[in-house]
């Protein structure tokens, strides 16, 4: 079997971000990048995928510039065994269908049988992109797994729903799937698979042509939001800070009565 | 201006949010028509054009077929802006009609600023401006950013869509969600355990928070996943949503799901040592500390009342 996953590198959502030069996106200076969350799941629920059939080959697919190898590795270590890098500094600017296209044009004579990505990323969070690279391959796509097995050249996914309910659905592959939070235990790379990665294959490759995609849309801004509301801040000693919470609590709840 | 809302049917019923598209669209210059693969026996209250594919047929998740029968409306009734709820089954079908219109998809729609949607990045802290360039535009619309005063009213005039087309994606059926053990929705206080505990054992801190406060405790979706917190705890889309007199977030940076589940408490104390967590935009209270250490000073003065 032959598996393409698609992660993303993105900044920790703990960063304290900037605006950057031009008003229109998260500055990326001084910042530490990570795997997307949601793209963590599908490479260990392709990893798995590997242990449990044995004769699968398992391609992690990755675009932006050069620091997003960092990334690639991580996800080589926890069980990928090439790595395809689509050399792109810019990235960050391309509108959803733009990097669907990209991974199109990458899979499009590859047959793979199952394409992994996480729903969205932790950034942008467009949640297009999975859906959009089906489409362009012309491939059924399920969203939003919480659940995986294969078997006889079907997978049964569960999708999540709100409330918390789970549907169940099946298709045979090919199959793009979007993976949701939660849907196995990301492993810890090994020592051992640190160092085997660094002799795994990693591609670079230029950008398609992607004349005539996209041009669909525009940031026309990038900002914070104004804090609404009366927020009380807190900060200093910790004594001093419990001490007034207790008291806004006494004023302004019924609970401490 | 024409529009056109997809409504949802699911697990046996029309799903009501579909008021919020409708409040969306009074808030336009606009026509609006609908479109919701559903049952003729459990319609909407619209007054206005409802074109009704039977789910019986059609099933309630079957994305290329929903998908057909969309496009195939979209092609009669021509609208400038195809709206969808962000939802699971939003944010599935409405790429697909993207990439066949080549149109602009803007996800998570919060706000139309100055006719520019708006929509959240970086989990919540920053917010982004999008203009599209095409003739057709597809939003999705986050939960619960646009409603209604009152009870939508009205009766559609229903045109019934079909189509030739089969999908390959089989369904079978739902799990219903663990309802057992506590219910938070019936709790006064609730004092929520996030990522910020770091690891299980501290999850007994916030659990005596709870208990000094009088309170029950919950947990975000990463310390529920992580299996720190038992689903049945869990506040948020995928859990419960809870209204307490007092909710304190420890640990919780406030992603929208999770704030979906909460932001409707009467009083909200957050602790986090991130001032911009979006927690902070719900928060009557922000304390910056670390709460594991600020949760312990805090208990033991509350017991000494």
């Amino acid at each position: 079997m032959k598996i393409l996953i698609c992660i993303k590198q993105v900044p920790d959502m703990e960063s304290k971000f900037k605006i950057n030069a031009d008003g229109k996106w998260y500055d990326r200076t001084d910042l530490a990048w990570r795997m997307n969350e949601y793209d963590e799941y599908a490479v260990e629920q392709a990893v798995r995928l590997k242990e449990q059939v044995g004769e699968v080959d398992l391609t992690v697919l990755c675009i932006g510039p050069d620091q997003v190898k960092e990334t690639m590795k991580k996800a080589l270590a926890m069980g990928c065994d090439r790595g395809v890098h689509i050399a792109d500094n810019d990235s960050h600017t391309r509108e959803p269908i733009e990097i669907a296209a990209m991974v199109a044009d990458f899979a499009k004579d590859k047959n793979f049988d199952i394409i992994f990505t996480g729903m969205q990323s932790q950034d942008r969070g467009s949640a297009q992109v999975g859906v959009m690279v089906a489409e362009l391959l012309g491939l059924p796509a399920i969203t939003t797994i919480v659940a995986f097995t294969f078997e006889n050249g079907t997978v049964q996914v569960k999708r999540e729903l709100e409330g918390g309910g789970k549907a169940l659905v099946s298709a045979a592959i090919p199959v793009v799937l979007t993976c949701q939070l939660g849907l196995n235990t990301p492993r810890y790379p090994t020592l051992p698979n640190i160092m085997k990665a660094k002799k795994k294959e990693l591609l670079t490759l230029a950008v398609p042509d992607l004349s005539g995609i996209g041009a669909c849309q525009e940031t026309a801004a990038c900002y914070f939001p104004e804090r609404k509301g009366s927020g009380i801040v807190l900060e200093g000693e910790l004594p001093e800070m419990a001490d007034k919470l207790i008291h806004l609590l006494k004023e302004k709840t019924g609970v401490l009565a | 201006m024409k529009t056109l809302l997809v409504a949802e049917f699911r697990e046996g019923k029309l799903r009501v949010k579909y008021s919020q598209l409708i409040a969306f669209a009074k808030g336009l210059p606009t026509e609006a028509s609908m479109f919701l693969v559903g049952s003729p026996n459990d319609l909407p209250q619209f007054d206005g054009t409802l074109y009704l594919a039977d789910v019986g047929k059609y099933g309630e998740y079957n994305p290329s077929v929903h998908k057909q029968l969309l496009l195939d409306v979209i092609a009669k009734e021509q609208p400038d802006l195809i709206v969808f709820h962000h939802s699971s089954y939003g944010w599935d079908l409405a790429p697909r009609i993207a990439v066949a219109l080549k149109a602009a998809q803007i996800s998570e729609v919060v706000a139309i600023e100055d006719g520019v949607p708006v929509v959240p990045v970086c989990n919540a802290k920053l917010r982004r401006k999008i203009t599209s360039k095409t003739a057709q535009t597809i939003l999705t619309l986050q939960a619960g950013a646009f409603g209604m005063d009152e009870d939508p009213v009205g009766a559609p005039t229903v045109v019934p869509v079909d189509t030739e087309a089969r999908g390959k994606v089989e369904c079978h059926g739902y799990e219903a969600a663990k309802i057992e053990g506590v219910d938070l929705t019936k709790s006064e206080v609730i004092v929520s355990a996030g990522r910020g505990v770091g690891n299980p054992e501290n999850i007994a801190i916030v659990q005596a928070l709870a208990k000094a406060l009088g309170g029950e405790y919950g947990g975000s979706r990463p310390v529920v996943d992580a299996g720190w917190v038992d689903h049945d705890r869990q506040v948020g889309t995928t859990g419960r949503t809870v209204t307490p007199k007092l909710y304190v977030a420890c640990g919780i940076s406030g992603a929208i799901q999770h704030l979906a589940g909460m932001k409707k408490s009467e009083f909200i104390v957050a602790i986090n040592t991130d001032k911009d967590a979006p927690i902070g935009e719900v928060a009557d209270v922000f304390v910056v500390a670390d709460l594991k250490q600020f949760l312990p000073v805090l208990t033991e003065k509350l017991k000494a009342l």
